[in-house]
């Protein structure tokens, strides 16, 4: 599978990437740089004013809204606030990433034929969380919600995972739970593409990392490369003690 | 919503879901039942549509002829809402104080102050628009005495609240600084209350200005004399020219004072 | 106030001379000189005074009315907020992405909320003739109105997360306002209409003034006939099913709320 595309204007310039299947890709840089744009951009979120995005041999700019919402059914996305509802129970919350595929009428009222809550269930089992699957997703710690964005992600059953800045809301040692759970996903096949602005998360876990300055690419290679020097290269600035995670995960 | 339970097979069933739909189904068996009490048929409602739908085109083309006769009993009902307003502002700050716990002199009149105001309160303006057109004559001196009547209780009722809620410290200040009932009145009472009290009766005005165009429908003068009359021969386009006044002024009177009120409180 | 510049003096003078000159215009137009009122009471008094005592033996005919007054208030409430849905969707921007149609919308209930309630239910009554049916279909319009205006704000405040995120996932706009918007604003949506029931049911015992069917048929028909003494029956049963409602809504938005 392969993900390929020069960006369009202010937000991101001439940016010209390439995602194989499987890979682990951290994409770097400050806020700012045009991170969130550029994930945006793969699920047409956010519309490139120029070039194209291509997805399994398919140009997605050109690709008609229906199409589109297919499309975006195998792409999941996890979120640095989560973007749960609220008052819903952990389990709705995880069907929510079955609707796409549902008939609008059935998704209207609810219906969600019995493979889609096995594999709701599947997913919250994967995370470690199906014992929560009736609680109030506001009930939940930080690090719990956002295994349940990761969940609904699962639920589609995606090919790729977008995540955009997943753990900065969370204290260090969940953080690496949560990357954890990420690897384990890209272990079963899922290409990963991952915003982060912390340095350590992204050397440890990445396979390959991308730079991205004022909206353009200063580095794309293997994570093992990437030095402190080269980060504050892509950074523009001397490396502070918050570009750094810290901590590893008891156990 | 409690958690526990493994993972769960087949219909999904949450545990706080049953009131959802015991309460839908309620609200349901309510609303037919009342249906057939209130003398609604399909049948009506399928005459009645098409109906509507033509006068209401009629309506949308308004009688020109009738724009100074209806601005000018808007303009009557406008007076109308002012004077009852501010009859009602005035009446009401005595009563307020009366009312309130912590002004008032004793436990006593504070509960007595409170259901005088309950009871006028309660009113419909409507019927005591009836009741002074039946005393004073048709004509907007009832409505005024109506809507002036009602606004004291209501305004009453707010006033007291306002002045529940005040900060005592400002009154300690003073009073410790050897200040005398009125002067802690004047000084540390009245700078607190009179914002809140004007931004009230400001929306009260609002309002008032939409009962004192219904009140004419009862013979209290202003533009729904004239809407009565046209309703009373059909005069569709004449409804339309007062509804528009009517939308139109309303809208003014309610941006005015929304405007006002922002920079008071 | 102790020494204000010469112009705010000025401005405040002027300021003062026109209210006073208002509200003297205001009083000329209405004729609400205090002598005039003065000299009513007497008649106002009679008239209070005719209506002791109140005719009690009236008060088996009035359940049926007063029943059909609560009947009215319901349906017109549940209609009302039923077809606010589809406006309230429309009127929020964070919904409805065509500028038009949002605007349109926004317009629409506004233009609505400005009419009061007992001038629907007269035009209504001209319409469709007297009786309860005009006074639902008045009810039904007010509800859509005031329930649409203050749901529709209240959308434009939810969280925009759920929404990016069921995008995301491919839902289409339907599905995303089903799970990521109706979840965020029903409690909302309920609490609003129960208000505006509450407001209703206030309403409906005084829409048969204008012939709209309920309670309020009788007392215009009572006060028509000068049965003064019948008036003060449903006048006051009137005021006790107000106060009872009031007392008993107060109650349930605690246990809802």
């Amino acid at each position: 599978m392969h993900v390929a595309f020069p960006g369009g204007v202010q937000a991101l310039r001439g940016v010209d990437l390439a995602v194989r299947r499987g890979e682990f890709v951290a994409v770097v840089g400050l806020s700012g740089a045009g991170k969130s744009t550029l994930l945006r951009t793969i699920n047409r979120l956010v519309e490139p004013t120029a070039g194209t995005v291509w997805f399994e041999g398919e140009d997605l700019t050109r690709a008609s809204a229906d199409r589109m919402l297919e499309v975006r059914g195998q792409i999941g996305m996890i979120f640095q606030t989560f973007n749960l509802v609220r008052r819903s129970s952990v389990l709705r919350n995880v069907l929510a990433g079955r609707v796409g595929r549902l008939s609008t009428w059935r998704a209207l009222l609810g219906w969600f034929p019995r493979d889609d809550l096995l594999i709701a269930c599947e997913a919250l089992r994967k995370l470690g969380i199906e014992d929560k699957a009736f609680v109030r997703a506001d009930a939940l710690s930080g690090g719990q919600q956002q295994r349940v964005g990761i969940a609904r992600a699962l639920a589609q059953q995606p090919k790729v995972m977008l995540a955009d800045e997943p753990v900065a809301s969370l204290d260090p040692p969940t953080s690496h739970v949560v990357m954890r759970d990420l690897r384990r996903i890209n272990d079963d096949g899922i290409t990963v593409l991952i915003n982060l602005h912390f340095i350590d998360l992204a050397r440890e876990y990445a396979g390959r990392i991308v730079g991205l300055r004022g909206g353009e690419v200063v580095y794309d290679g293997p994570a093992r490369d990437v030095d402190d020097a080269m980060f504050e290269q892509i950074y523009g600035r001397a490396l502070k003690a918050d570009d750094f995670r810290g901590a590893e995960a008891e156990g | 919503m409690s958690a526990s339970g493994s993972t769960p097979v087949g219909p999904l069933v949450e545990p706080g879901r049953w009131k959802l739909w015991v309460g839908t189904g309620l609200v349901l068996v309510l609303y037919l039942l009342s249906l057939r009490g209130a003398e609604v048929s399909l049948q009506r409602l399928l005459e009645g549509i098409p109906l509507l739908v033509r006068i209401l085109g009629l309506m949308l083309v308004p009688d020109w002829d009738w724009a100074g006769r209806s601005l000018a009993g808007m303009v009557v009902s406008v007076q109308v809402a002012l004077l009852g307003t501010t009859i009602g502002m005035v009446l009401a700050f005595p009563l307020a104080f009366l009312a309130s716990r912590n002004i008032s002199p004793h436990a006593v009149s504070s509960y007595a102050g409170k259901q005088v105001l309950n009871l006028v309160r309660t009113f419909p303006e409507i019927i005591l628009a009836i009741f002074f057109v039946a005393a004073y004559g048709p004509g907007a001196l009832a409505g005024m005495m109506a809507i002036g009547l009602h606004s004291t209780g209501s305004l009453g009722k707010l006033y007291a609240e306002v002045v529940e809620t005040i900060d005592p410290g400002p009154l300690e200040a003073l009073r410790a600084a050897g200040a005398n009932r009125v002067k802690v009145f004047w000084y540390a009472v009245l700078p607190q209350v009179l914002p809140e009290f004007l931004a009230l009766s400001l929306y009260r005005f609002e309002i008032n200005s939409r009962a004192a165009t219904v009140l004419g429908l009862v013979g209290a003068g202003g533009i729904g004399t004239i809407m009565v009359q046209a309703l009373q021969f059909r005069r569709w386009e004449v409804v339309g020219m007062a509804l528009l006044v009517v939308i139109v002024v309303v809208t003014l009177i309610d941006t005015a004072s929304a405007a006002i009120r922002r920079r008071l409180v | 106030m102790i020494s204000a510049e010469p112009r705010l003096k000025g401005r405040l003078t002027l300021g003062l001379l026109a209210a006073a000159a208002l509200y003297l215009w205001s009083t000329a137009a209405i004729g609400a000189w205090p002598g005039v009122i003065w000299e009513g009471i007497p008649s106002f008094v009679r008239l209070v005074r005719g209506m002791f005592p109140p005719n009690w033996a009236a008060l088996p005919v009035l359940v049926d009315p007063l029943v059909q007054t609560l009947q009215i208030a319901v349906v017109g409430t549940i209609q009302g907020a039923l077809l606010s849905i589809p406006l309230i969707l429309l009127a929020a921007r964070n919904v409805t992405r065509q500028g038009w149609i949002y605007y349109a919308a926004r317009a629409l209930l506004n233009l609505l909320r400005t009419i009061p309630e007992l001038l629907y239910a007269a035009i209504l009554v001209a319409v469709v003739g007297i009786g309860p049916f005009a006074g639902i279909l008045a009810l039904t319009v007010f509800s859509v109105a005031i329930i649409g205006k203050l749901t529709s704000e209240s959308l434009e405040a939810i969280d925009p997360g759920p929404m990016e995120a069921l995008e995301a996932a491919g839902a289409n706009r339907l599905k995303t306002i089903r799970y990521a918007v109706v979840p965020q604003i029903l409690p909302a949506f309920l609490s609003y209409t129960l208000f505006v029931f509450e407001i209703n049911v206030r309403v409906s015992f005084v829409l048969g003034l204008v012939g709209a069917g309920g309670i309020g048929q009788l007392l215009l028909t009572a006060l028509n006939l000068f049965r003064y003494q019948s008036a003060l029956v449903i006048i006051l049963v009137t005021l006790a099913a107000v106060i009872v409602i009031d007392a008993v809504s107060v109650r349930v938005r605690q246990v809802l709320v």
